[in-house]
């Protein structure tokens, strides 16, 4: 039983991995192909808790409980630059100004 | 034995976390606006990187990490939602259309009703 809790605990890290990795590559197509800026800034908060579950299972598998601060302060980060990331799309004003109407436009078409 | 069943257990929580984590990005990826895409990252994301964690601090040796990993648990369930609900109103706020197929927009209804009771 325990032998097998073991190789099952290290196979199923294994393909978490992999999921995580897939996820990332697609949250990062989301990134690249935007089309608007909270888009890109929604996708940028995702992929912080993606890198979040990649740290928790790396932690696990090499057995560094160390790990578990890096998340919280990744986590911290990421909350924080959002925040600042949603100000910023406050202060740059509304979307009918001139440098976001074809960004709009490319939305509404998609 | 105990511990074989704690390792089936963590393996499990990964494997569930990880699946949350794909379908978070798939419907960030295939959903058709923003607010709808928020929905799906703000979510799922959350449970996905939660439950990671949650399986650390079962497979960790002492209390003390455990409770640090069930503390960025709780950390993150409280700024997930406030993140996602400062960049959805920044972003409505300031126009952001909404999908061409929604059929209501409740926030700007009553965006409009404010507006004629301060007038």
């Amino acid at each position: 039983m325990s032998e097998f809790g073991a190789g099952f605990l290290d196979q199923a890290a294994l393909i978490a991995l992999y999921m995580l990795s897939a996820s990332f590559l697609l949250t990062v197509l989301r990134v690249i192909i935007g089309p608007t800026l909270p888009d890109r800034i929604l996708s940028l908060d995702m992929l912080v808790s993606i890198v979040i579950g990649f740290i928790a299972v790396i932690g696990i598998r090499s057995g560094f409980a160390l790990y578990v601060d890096i998340a919280i302060a990744l986590g911290l980060v990421g909350f924080l630059a959002t925040v600042a990331f949603a100000r910023f799309v406050m202060m740059r004003g509304h979307v009918g100004d001139d440098t976001k109407a074809d960004e709009i436009e490319q939305e509404r078409t998609s | 034995m105990i511990d074989g069943a704690l390792n089936i257990l963590v393996g499990l929580l990964l494997l569930s976390g990880a699946f949350f984590c794909l379908v978070a990005s798939i419907g960030l990826l295939r959903l058709p606006d923003l607010y709808t895409r928020m929905h799906a990252a703000s979510k799922a994301g959350t449970v996905g990187s939660g439950m990671a964690l949650v399986a650390m601090a079962i497979h960790s040796a002492n209390v003390g990490d455990a409770a640090r990993a069930m503390a960025g648990v709780i950390f993150f369930i409280l700024t997930a939602p406030v993140s996602a609900h400062l960049l959805a109103k920044a972003a409505h706020d300031m126009g952001y259309p909404l999908w061409r197929n929604s059929v209501r927009d409740d926030k700007k209804a009553s965006d409009e009703g404010k507006d004629e009771n301060s007038h």
